[in-house]
């Protein structure tokens, strides 16, 4: 069971071009021998910092998101600590919270598809019992008109 | 102090950032179905939410609060840096709490400030 997580670090602004493309992929590459699996890298580029790290105004932005378990991600972190280069990092866990999305989705998915079957047969059996079929969608609906007329 | 907590109190019942008559005035005039900014609410049903101002997440049915996404989040932040409390924004408690989560991640990483000077 891998964890998915997010590594975002940022490298000093005056490092060049290859010097930080070669430390990222030795960042990944300790990903990879330790088992994990890196999904995507996302250079985002030199921004301005909002306070002053290590008296540097600005650095380069580097967002990694691999596919770990805890052991690695505690390697890595401790390389990232250790690198001159890089003066901030964070290291954010996102499976569980794309686990809730995912399941919000696919609620929000179940009830387009309910209620889609529902309207051709709505507009007769308003007030009337409602059909055993369907009773959260209309239910809800019901609900709320009589709380608005109340 | 006194004087403090009283004029916080009106100010409670309607949002200060809207143009509003005060809270009465608004909750009288307002649509009834102020039961439907309920809904997208936290679900109040109560006659006394006159809150007019809905959560911004819960309407928009914004799943995710990112940290790296620094334009929403300085939405709710003062011009100091300070998380803006909810009851001026109108964000509903779980997202608020989402919302503070990923501010201070984003300070931590150096994308929104800790405190700025005026």
């Amino acid at each position: 069971m891998s964890r998915v997580y997010e590594v975002m670090f940022i490298v000093r602004p005056d490092v060049v071009d290859e010097e930080l493309d070669k430390l990222i992929a030795g960042f990944e590459s300790t990903v990879t021998t330790g088992g994990g699996v890196v999904k995507s890298t996302e250079k985002m580029g030199r921004r301005k910092l909002a306070y002053l790290v290590r008296k540097f105004a600005d650095g380069n932005y580097v967002l990694l998101t691999i596919e770990a378990d805890g052991a690695l991600v505690a390697e890595l972190e401790r390389r990232l600590r250790v690198s001159e280069p890089v003066i901030k990092f964070i290291t954010v866990r996102t499976d569980e919270e794309e686990k809730r999305i995912a399941k919000i989705k696919a609620i929000r998915a179940t009830k387009k598809k309910v209620s889609a079957e529902v309207a051709p047969a709505a507009p007769a059996p308003v007030a009337a019992p409602v059909a055993p079929a369907v009773e959260a969608a209309p239910a809800v609906e019901a609900a709320e008109p009589a709380q608005a007329s109340a | 102090m006194a004087e403090e907590t009283q004029s916080k109190a009106p100010e409670t019942g309607a949002a200060p950032a809207a143009s509003q008559q005060g809270g009465p005035g608004g909750s009288e005039r307002g649509p009834r179905p102020g039961g439907r900014p309920g809904a997208g609410g936290p679900g109040g049903r109560g006659k006394f939410f006159r809150r007019k101002k809905v959560c911004k997440f819960c309407t928009e049915k914004i799943d995710a609060i990112p940290y790296r996404d620094v334009r929403l989040l300085q939405g709710f932040v003062a011009e100091r840096g300070k998380i803006v409390p909810r009851r001026l924004t109108g964000v509903c408690t779980t997202h608020q709490r989402r919302l503070t989560r990923a501010i201070k991640q984003a300070r931590n990483i150096a994308l929104l400030p800790f405190a700025t000077k005026h």
